[in-house]
């Protein structure tokens, strides 16, 4: 018995029938995976609400707005930094990372409404803090009792003299955070995108759906910066609303996370015809591919030669470490469960070390981010994905522009795969595991026979693996470290992947209940 | 002590039904408690002579922690004590929520004292959510009464409120003891109540004639027996009273499908009209 027929052998005949589905073992050839569709209710799950995705995900790092979570504060509180996404704050730009703003509903805001509150938020937000923007998330309860945030949110723009825009992210929408970042997406493209009018300079790109966790936009912009690239916005890590605002004058969209922030790219796309190109700036080998991408879409002899310097000097000047670390981790194993992306993203990664990703999986990927773009047009909506709210946009004449030529956007489409996203799975070795949603129950057997090295996954099942004697790193929050991106991310990363694997602490901890009873007792009955 | 939940299609006259009902058994002696569970919070004005009453959840939400029971219960003809829930202005915030909240505030408060024979709720309209079923879920009300007439839409809405009754039913004690009817002088009204309670496996409580002596009084804040326990209608207050105090048949309703419902109103001549 293979180990995913193990695995799925425990299950009831119709989670069963679900769950297999959302598991396969690569093979070659077209693959089919279920993903993006309701979790079996009673199954531990690791994935998180719509209003997570909107909130916590998408326009929390966004710096200098003033993000209010109208709801009880347990929303707000649970995420307020968690996420790890940092900013830096300077003359122009104000950073409200720090704080958690909340309307804190109690039942008598429930009862009667809690746009009252609302309004006393904005209203204090503004005197207090001043932000340049303020935004009002919605959670399950202003839902379900129907405040009307969008209106406050108009009316207070009129007061206030600044945007102010309202997301109805509440959690219950939609299977996963997934929803969320449609949602956020949206608003960015309806209020933001397209107000700005900075003047662009050579090489002006923006870098989508990075959100500066342990500082990973940081070095990639660090990167960018040497080479001569002209960073219009960071969205959204340590981005602002003033610069997102003039997002639509770049020549080119770097999308890193495809999953959360494909909608935006797209939209653009449609609107200012900005084109776009999917990157990965987690490892060494993604991030000179990249980087070389990005150079062929400009086209430009000097930009060439200076990638191929910095990606010299770069590489020059962290092999050292690499090497050093490649000798501990060659032939090591991992297994990987997060979010969207970086599943895929850190499988590169591992690679630069000599490290085989042996599992694989996507708390809330699509069909596209497995398979690829080229299954979008065979994915069926179903209720759940059609309860996302998905706009329509079209041609804003006197704001749009075209970079390439026609000929040249055909050969580049061939050639660096141009606004493509091929997905993880062709990229993964026959063998390996991929599963959709793992859950508890998964991960633990799956760990017990694959018995990878370390599992990469987040702070909801890392202590089980952990306590279990196997490694785990958290890849949402870096646990306390990073930043993991470009190159010197890459030392980091090797770093503490060494660090761990070479401490297996937990790994000589017997359980108690392994070497002595937890129970006393004795048999009675049956006794005459 | 008997719980009671009157609920019945809006402007029924749940509230006039319920108040002047509790007027009888206020007048045979019995303690008696109103728990207005309608965010107007009108459910106690003729019991208590128009006098204005603070609601459970306005005082919740001005006084915060500090509510005393002496503030929200005030005491009204034949010694009828009454409380209204309250809630949100119509199209904001969340009616049903209120009355759970009430509710649980006046267990808090201990609002209701042994020496209460009868605890009625007068419900809002349909039962649009689960907050408005808050009066028959479990440990409280355990016999519902619904006010219909012979209008079409009064006995749809006593239908669906059967619905919401075999559910809570199902899993809890609570029982429906029968339709009043507050009558509109439809034809055939009686027979065809009787036939529709029947059809439910239920039956008619009583039949409470119509009489502008009912509005008489109201105009004056007052039930009808309080008003003058003289004219004909207080006796059939009074009766209604008796009914409901003696009734023994409480049973789990079977609700119609929509064609049976159409059908028994087809057979006493209603759609004739």
């Amino acid at each position: 018995m293979s180990s995913i027929e193990k695995v799925l052998d425990k299950y009831s005949s119709k989670v069963y029938k679900n769950r297999k589905k959302h598991i396969l073992e690569k093979t070659d050839g077209d693959q089919e995976i279920a993903a993006d569709v309701r979790t079996v209710p009673g199954v531990m799950t690791n994935r998180g609400c719509c209003y997570a995705g909107c909130k916590g995900v998408v326009l929390s790092p966004i710096k200098d707005a003033a993000v209010i979570t109208h709801g009880p504060i347990g929303c707000g509180f649970y995420t307020w930094g968690t996420r790890r996404h940092k900013a830096r704050k300077d003359e122009d730009t104000k950073s409200f990372l720090e704080y958690c703003f909340s309307t804190d509903m109690q039942e008598a805001d429930i009862v009667f409404g809690g746009e009252k509150k609302l309004r006393q938020a904005i209203k204090e937000t503004v005197e207090i803090f001043d932000p340049a923007t303020i935004v009002i998330c919605s959670t399950c309860p202003v839902g379900l009792i129907g405040d009307d945030i969008h209106a406050i949110a108009s009316e207070a723009e009129k007061l206030y003299g600044r945007k102010v825009m309202a997301f109805s992210c509440e959690g219950y929408k939609g299977v996963s955070q997934s929803g969320g970042h449609h949602i956020a997406s949206n608003g960015l493209i309806k209020h933001v995108i397209g107000t700005g009018d900075r003047t662009p300079k050579k090489f002006a790109v923006n870098i989508l759906g990075e959100y500066n966790i342990g500082g990973d936009g940081w070095e990639i912009t660090r990167i960018l910066k040497r080479i001569g690239y002209d960073i219009v916005c960071s969205l959204p890590g340590d981005g602002s609303y003033v610069e997102i605002k003039s997002a639509h004058v770049a020549d080119l969209n770097l999308v890193q996370c495809h999953r959360s922030i494909n909608y935006v790219a797209e939209m653009m796309k449609e609107q200012y015809g900005t084109a776009w190109l999917k990157v990965n700036f987690i490892g060494i080998e993604s991030t000179i591919e990249s980087l070389r991408n990005m150079a062929k879409f400009f086209d430009d002899p000097d930009l060439t030669a200076k990638t191929e310097e910095i990606i010299a000097d770069e590489v020059a000047a962290i092999m050292d470490d690499i090497g050093y670390y490649k000798t501990k981790l060659k032939g090591k194993t991992a297994a990987l469960f997060v979010g969207g992306s970086r599943s895929h993203h850190y499988q590169k990664l591992l690679n630069d070390l000599g490290m085989e990703t042996i599992l694989a999986g996507y708390e809330f990927g699509h069909r596209d981010d497995y398979e690829g773009r080229e299954v979008i047009p065979t994915i069926k909506q179903d209720g759940d994905s059609k309860n996302i709210e998905s706009i329509k946009v079209e041609k804003v004449p006197d704001k749009y522009k075209v970079f390439l030529s026609e000929d040249r956007y055909e050969k580049l489409k061939e050639e660096i795969g141009l606004e493509y996203y091929g997905g993880m799975v062709k990229e993964m070795n026959n063998g390996s595991v991929i599963v959709d949603d793992l859950n508890h129950f998964e991960t633990e057997e799956f760990l017990k026979m694959l018995k990878p090295d370390v599992f990469f996954s987040g702070i909801k099942d890392k202590f089980v693996a952990q306590k279990g004697g196997t490694l785990s790193r958290q890849l949402h929050s870096y646990d306390y470290s990073g930043p993991y991106a470009g190159f010197n991310g890459a030392v980091n990363f090797a770093r503490d992947v060494t660090m761990g694997i070479y401490t297996p602490a937990w790994g000589f901890v017997k359980a108690p209940w392994k070497v002595e009873p937890t129970l006393e007792g004795q048999v009675v009955g049956g006794e005459v | 002590m008997r719980q009671v939940a009157i609920y019945g299609k809006g402007g029924i006259g749940k509230s006039t039904t319920t108040q002047n009902l509790t007027a009888g058994l206020g007048e045979m002696g019995k303690n008696i408690m109103i728990v207005g569970c309608d965010p107007k919070a009108d459910s106690t004005r003729l019991v208590l002579g128009g006098l204005a009453q603070k609601s459970v959840l306005d005082t919740l939400r001005e006084e915060g922690e500090d509510v005393e029971l002496e503030n929200i219960l005030k005491t009204g003809a034949f010694g009828i004590r009454c409380v209204e829930s309250g809630g949100p202005e119509p199209g904001v915030g969340c009616a049903g929520r209120g009355i759970i909240t009430s509710i649980s505030m006046l267990e808090q408060l201990g609002a209701y004292t042994d020496d209460l024979d009868y605890v009625f709720y007068d419900v809002l309209g349909d039962v649009v959510c689960g907050g408005f079923a808050m009066p028959i879920r479990e440990g409280k009300a355990q016999e519902i009464y619904i006010v219909a007439s012979g209008e079409m839409m009064a006995l749809y809405a006593a239908n669906n409120i059967c619905k919401g009754i075999q559910k809570y039913a199902a899993t809890g004690g609570t029982r429906l003891g029968g339709i009043i009817c507050n009558s509109r002088k439809v034809d055939g009204e009686r027979e065809l109540l009787e036939a529709f309670a029947k059809e439910l496996g239920s039956q008619l409580v009583y039949f409470v004639p119509r009489d502008n002596m009912v509005q008489r009084a109201e105009i004056n804040k007052k039930t009808v027996i309080d008003y003058d326990p003289t004219v004909p209608q207080a006796d059939a207050y009074r009766g209604l009273a008796n009914a409901v105090d003696s009734n023994d048949m409480f049973v789990i309703p079977k609700p119609m499908h929509q064609d049976r419902l159409e059908a028994i109103l087809m057979e006493h001549g209603i759609l004739d009209i």
